[in-house]
């Protein structure tokens, strides 16, 4: 039905030019660890989605506004749209398709989610989910203020924010 | 069992049944138009005009082309005969509607900053933006026509070939006698005359648009997968533009982030990616970044609105009258015309009025990009003149405003409710739902409040803000578009069929993106088939697996789409049930269905299972002569009506009088969308609805410059609120069931944006009210907000009335 290859394909055309000198980087993604050659200004969000083929990952601005980008990079959430590809060389990525568990079981926070209406469009979804992870494992505890204030960098125009709120926290409770 | 009964115990409609469409949305695996793996695509890149009205002297695509990677580069003139008709505008307004041609790239003029002039295709992304920079375009720049008052003027044509910027001017004048609306106003004891301006809005879906086209050189297909709401019209208004046969055709809807109406379009790139992938007989693909989103899709609302109401000295409305001028933008995208025509309608609001009413609306030409349908598509603007001016008119009469719409809002014994135009209002409780909202937010104990706070010096002021609202979605009645000369009908289409292991399918022709509709389709299904919800998949969104269907905007699947799903089934039940009376031996009349099986009659041991007959439909080896074999069952369903639900909202603020600050400490909305599905999607999408209707209010607009350019073009200056920019939302509900569809269900993905701009800015005004302020611009940001204080204070400093 979907003129797609195996999802796991990476896509054979990078959407680099190739005028540019190539660089290695050797970056570890959801506990796989692989070398690619790319260009000095290539994204890392790009380097996700088009070399490495993981598309969960979304692209929904160009000036680092809305946080769909939003992955793990060393453990911590930035936006993968305001870094380099050649800046995760010898790094440790995760996006969130390395959320779940291996036999399907979702992250506590995507189960969060799930059980509290958090997502509509799915859009915002996954950089919501990585920010929210990452926010949770710095204050475990957080307020209602601290989540809205947490997860600024991450905007959705579906849910208002009420229920992603109420999915963070539920999630907070029941890690505690 | 109809719908409308009391639920049962094991009843799953009006339950939170988590959602289906989670999973792979959280997990990523969903695949977005953007997502999709295509190798051999080329990809195309968009140059877009820097000027908002210009004559194209030259273009030159020498250097362009002859860069590596590139595959070709394309004017409007070269473009120019794939199109076998202009871009389509589906709603002539009226007969002498003036529409100029639109092509997907322009070809002597461009109108708007953002025009497509030329188009690239190229081996990467990156090397077809760059080599739309490389393309050299000489302009003849004019003189850009910004402001609809001025471009009202024709003092500069937008279209010199119209000779004016008016587009049309429609008219809705009812009146018992001639002449009864002048004579109310004459003879009325109170009246206020109020012009509002509702600014545009950039709808800012989180997705931005992303089209691949793969065709079939040799095949004929050509399947067009694109960010769309609307895969079926797409379909139809594709074969009409390019000239390509229907049936070959294939429209699919991804997984699609986000649409408010901004999706709801047939779009130049969509149209240029079909044209070139089969002139070049391999996929082109397109997306656009988060900046061209801004100016290359449509943009919402852009009116400038006079409202008068007359009143008795009982303080009861006696007669409307309101002038609109309404931005169309450069052209006319597919529904541009007809937005502010869908609240014409509506601008008496919640209330009983007789048959005077004045409504008149000018769609004018300006050098912006084009409007089209954002969130409530001309019923929040409706809403917001009619709930504001009803303040400045409870002010005028000297009353508190709630208690100035209980005098005026229609009774509940008054519905279905006849309204002056001959439109019937299906069901309706409004002072139900403001009391409720009073209840919830305290009402008295705010104005007790606010009475203790807002004294003179204080500059802190506490506003309360009501909005009652109603509103008609559901599209619709396909009599009733056709009268309104809407080019399309307003049915939906469903088949649902059990499969020969009692699984069943539902296809629709909805095509949610984000509403929820697999979800709540399947709870529909549950009910009526006695059926586990997991056991039910819905298909939609793809022409191919689900061809008939109106597709999802104006709040119309559940009541058109969901109704149809529940038709359907009614029918696969009817089709059982012969099948059963033959195998039980028993009259059809005698045959009952309850809880998943069919029964006898008084003969509790005679029974069978719809499982069982699925499967018998299937071997098709003992039916009742004539039955045809399989248990499938199709229907489209034309709504007898519109959807009318309605609520109130209201809202507290604290303005900081001396920051322009304001801060809201509390919103309750209640909403009445008849019987709910699924209660946790019916929150989901007020909470997102009042939103988008808050951020008009306190935070976006789509501004620009003298030049035609926008200013806020970014997330980062259009002001799309985050978690930290707004409170949270009190819910509170009635359910009213509708009476127009058996389930008894309203729309209600639009009711809260529709509701909430004027609840905030009521409560704004209502704070500063005592400092002599009556109105301020959307949206109130703190220096709109300090200078409406400071022009009010210097006005009655020198002795100016307000």
């Amino acid at each position: 039905m979907v003129h797609d290859v195996d999802p796991g394909t990476p896509r054979t055309q990078h959407t680099t030019s190739d005028l540019g000198a190539s660089v290695e980087i050797t970056v570890t993604v959801n506990g796989t660890t692989q070398t690619h050659d790319v260009e000095p200004r290539l994204l890392l969000v790009q380097y996700i989605r088009e070399v490495v083929g993981l598309t969960g990952t979304n692209i929904g601005c160009d000036t680092s506004s809305c946080g769909a980008c939003s992955l793990h990079l060393n453990g911590e959430a930035v936006k993968s749209c305001t870094v380099l590809a050649v800046q995760a060389d010898g790094q440790d990525i995760r996006t969130i398709e390395g959320m779940a568990a291996a036999d399907g079981t979702l992250h506590p926070m995507q189960q969060a989610f799930m059980e509290n209406h958090g997502l509509q469009c799915g859009y915002c979804t996954p950089g919501m989910v990585m920010a929210a992870t990452s926010l949770l494992e710095e204050n475990p505890n957080p307020t209602e203020e601290d989540v809205r204030l947490g997860l600024e960098g991450n905007l959705c125009r579906c849910t208002g924010y009420h229920n992603i709120v109420k999915s963070v926290l539920a999630a907070a409770s029941a890690n505690a | 069992m109809t719908m409308t009964d009391e639920p049962t115990d094991t009843a799953v409609i009006g339950t939170r049944v988590l959602r289906k469409e989670d999973p792979v949305l959280l997990t990523g695996e969903a695949v977005f138009a953007n997502d999709m793996k295509v190798p051999g695509a080329l990809f195309m890149a968009v140059l877009r005009s820097p000027y908002a009205s210009a004559k194209i002297v030259s273009i030159d695509t020498t250097a362009a082309s002859a860069m590596p990677g590139v595959r070709a580069v394309y004017t409007g003139a070269d473009l120019a005969e794939l199109w076998a008709a202009p871009m389509p505008c589906a709603w002539a307004v009226t007969e002498d509607m003036l529409n100029p041609p639109h092509h997907p790239i322009a070809i002597d003029a461009v109108h708007y900053v953002g025009d497509g002039v030329a188009v690239v295709l190229a081996d990467s992304d990156a090397i077809a933006h760059d080599a739309i920079e490389a393309i050299d375009v000489e302009y003849d720049p004019g003189e850009p026509i910004i402001d609809l008052e001025d471009a009202l003027s024709d003092r500069v044509v937008v279209h010199p070939e119209l000779g004016t910027n008016s587009s049309y001017t429609w008219n809705l004048l009812v009146e018992e006698t001639d002449g009864a609306v002048q004579k109310a106003f004459d003879e009325a004891a109170f009246t206020v005359s109020e012009r509002y301006v509702q600014q545009r809005l950039i709808p800012m879906a989180m997705e931005p648009r992303a089209v691949v086209s793969i065709p079939q050189p040799f095949g004929g297909d050509v399947t067009l997968y694109s960010a769309t709401q609307i895969p079926h019209v797409l379909k139809v208004m594709i074969a009409v533009t390019l000239g390509v046969p229907e049936h070959q055709l294939r429209v699919v809807a991804p997984a699609v982030g986000g649409g408010f109406g901004a999706k709801l379009d047939v779009y130049a790139e969509e149209l240029l990616c079909v044209a070139l992938s089969r002139k070049h007989g391999v996929p082109v693909r397109w997306n656009e970044t988060r900046s061209e989103n801004a100016v290359a899709t449509i943009q919402g609302r852009g009116q400038i609105q006079h409202i008068e109401l007359a009143a008795d000295s009982a303080g009861k409305l006696t007669a409307i009258r309101v002038r609109l001028t309404a931005d169309m933008g450069a052209y006319l995208q597919l529904i541009t015309p007809g937005i502010p025509i869908l609240g014409a309608f509506l601008y008496a609001g919640v209330y009983d009025l007789p048959k005077a009413y004045d409504f008149s609306c000018t769609g004018v030409f300006t050098n912006l990009t084009p409007t089209d349908a954002y969130r409530g598509a001309g019923r929040p603007e409706a809403t917001y003149a009619i709930e504001r001016a009803m303040d400045a008119l409870a002010k005028e009469v000297g009353v508190d405003p709630l208690e100035f719409r209980r005098r005026n809002f229609i009774r509940k014994e008054q519905f279905p409710y006849e309204a002056f135009t001959g439109l019937v209002y299906d069901s309706g409780d409004h002072d139900k739902a403001a009391t409720i909202a009073a209840e919830m937010i305290d009402y008295a104990g705010v104005r007790a409040r606010q009475a203790e706070q807002n004294v003179e010096g204080a500059t802190k002021r506490l506003g309360l803000g009501v909005s009652s609202y109603f509103e008609m979605c559901g599209l619709a009645p396909s009599r009733v578009l056709a009268s309104l000369n809407y080019s399309a009908g307003g049915w939906e289409a469903a088949t649902v069929r059990i499969l020969p292991t009692s699984k069943v399918q539902v296809v629709t022709g909805t095509s949610p993106h984000g509403q929820g509709h697999e979800t709540s389709w399947s709870m529909i299904v549950a009910d009526k088939l006695g059926i586990d919800p997991a056991d039910v998949d819905v298909l939609h969104s793809d022409t191919a697996i689900a061809p008939l269907g109106m597709d999802t905007y104006g709040s119309r699947s559940l009541p058109v789409g969901g109704v149809a799903v529940g038709m359907a089934c009614d029918k696969v039940i009817d089709k059982a049930k012969q099948i059963a009376a033959h195998q039980l031996e028993a009259n059809l009349d005698d045959i009952e269905f309850v809880g998943g099986t069919f029964r006898v009659a008084g003969s509790p041991d005679r029974e069978v299972p719809l499982a069982a007959i699925a499967f018998a439909a299937f071997t098709a080896h003992d039916l009742p002569d004539g039955l045809e074999p399989n248990l499938e069952a199709q229907v489209t369903y034309d709504p007898p009506n519109f959807s009318w639900p309605f609520g109130t909202h209201m809202c507290l603020v604290e303005v900081d009088t001396e920051t322009g600050a304001v801060d809201v400490l509390q919103y309750v909305a209640v909403d009445d969308c008849g019987n709910q599905v699924n209660p946790m999607i019916v929150e989901g999408q007020v909470h997102g609805g009042v939103v988008q209707g808050l951020a008009q209010a306190l935070y976006e607009g789509a501004d620009h410059d003298s030049d035609g350019n926008l200013r806020t073009s970014t997330l980062a200056d259009y002001l799309v609120p985050a978690a930290s920019d707004v409170p949270p939302i009190t819910l509170g509900h009635s359910v009213t069931p509708s009476p127009t569809n058996p389930l008894g269900v309203k729309g209600v993905g639009e009711a809260g944006t529709i509701g909430a701009a004027p609840a905030v800015m009521n409560a704004i005004v209502d704070a500063l009210s005592g400092l002599g302020v009556h109105d301020l611009s959307m949206p109130a940001s703190p220096n709109t907000v300090w200078n409406a204080i400071h022009a009010a204070q210097s006005t009655s400093a020198t002795g100016g009335n307000q």
